[in-house]
């Protein structure tokens, strides 16, 4: 079975690179491609979106339902997470572990009734993962601030550099993961719970496909950001600028409730109470 | 594009990508992953397109590896072939 495995992926790599001979070299200006589609963006993208990241325009604009489709593949990957690993919250850990928070000694708590502790002195930690080490616990805390800044800045600055939705909100996520396995996953969910996550990720998918839908309403095609202009009283050049950053805007919440969503669920094994 | 550069990080594509199956470890088979999208982050940026570079480097490089690493913390550290 091995040998036909190693056999099966030998015979793929030659038949793709024997079809490799007949691919246009890189950056050819005569291939296809950059002979009738890539003139075509380049010379009218700038005047027909006032965007001037082409690659932007393409994605958001030219090509919106690819990346409609796209964020709704995101969502799906962070529902089918949901419902594959997430445990009801009855079958929670057995033995809970405390540290004293002044001297730092741990102790081990059974299943009981009532915690029999003053908890302002403890703090829970996870059985199996109890990093407790001040610098990289300070050093996230300031980082965290600067990492979603720089995230809402590559969502917002999407026109002009490269970046956006996608970048964006995976940069806000990772923010939070920092957080999570720097703290713990208590400390992210207390920030961000799961039922957040669960709402904001539909609702940036709805904030993409509601643009649409709305410029349908106006009368004119879905996701042609034009019909904004009435809306936003710009001209629909302008308009369709500003849809393509309402539709970023959007993308980047789903990525992010996405992201911290399916790591979440991962990390802890559906149970929300102990992770990585 | 440098030709020297170019082919130093595809002789690394290569070897992190075979690594990465290769390897018992299922961490250091989550890491060499990492290491093999930012190799092909480097590529794409060598190749000018810095929006896809972009991407990988977030999505590639960074959460999908602490995805494998949070999986292989809950699951097992071995394989068994």
């Amino acid at each position: 079975m091995r040998a036909l495995g190693i056999i099966v992926v030998i015979l793929t790599g030659a038949v793709l690179l024997y079809a490799l001979g007949d691919f246009p070299s890189w950056a050819d200006p005569t291939s296809p491609a950059h002979k009738h589609v890539s003139p075509a963006y380049i010379e009218k993208s700038l005047e027909q979106t006032s965007v001037p990241n082409i690659v932007t325009a393409v994605l958001a604009d030219y090509r919106g339902y690819d990346t409609m489709f796209e964020t709704t593949v995101i969502f799906g990957a962070g529902v089918v997470c949901f419902f594959l690993l997430r445990t009801p919250r009855k079958d929670r850990a057995r033995v809970r572990r405390y540290r004293h928070v002044l001297t730092g000694m741990t102790i081990r708590v059974k299943e009981t009734r009532k915690t029999p502790l003053v908890l302002e002195e403890f703090e829970r930690i996870d059985t199996l993962w109890a990093p407790h080490d001040l610098i990289i616990k300070t050093a996230c805390r300031i980082l965290i601030p600067f990492i979603q800044l720089f995230a809402l800045y590559v969502i917002a600055h999407g026109h002009h550099s490269p970046g956006g939705g996608f970048q964006g909100g995976v940069i806000l996520g990772a923010s939070l993961i920092l957080l999570a396995i720097s703290h713990d996953l208590r400390t992210a969910l207390g920030r961000m719970s799961e039922r957040l996550h669960a709402i904001l990720c539909p609702i940036g998918v709805f904030i993409y496909a509601g643009t649409g839908a709305l410029c349908l309403a106006l009368g004119f095609n879905f996701l042609d950001y034009g019909a904004l202009a009435r809306i936003l009283h710009v001209d629909p050049v302008t308009a369709r600028s500003h849809g393509i950053l309402i539709v970023e805007i959007g993308v980047g919440l789903a990525v992010m409730a996405t992201m911290v969503w399916i790591y979440s669920n991962i990390s802890s094994k559906g149970k929300y109470d102990e992770g990585l | 594009m440098i030709w020297q550069l170019d082919l130093a990080i595809l002789t690394l594509v290569v070897v992190t990508a075979i690594g990465a199956i290769a390897v018992k470890d299922l961490l250091g088979s989550a890491i060499l992953f990492g290491a093999y999208s930012f190799m092909m982050c480097l590529l794409w940026s060598i190749m000018g397109a810095v929006d896809v570079a972009f991407t990988e480097a977030s999505v590639g490089a960074g959460v999908s590896t602490v995805f494998f690493v949070a999986a292989v913390f809950r699951t097992t550290r071995r394989t068994k072939d």
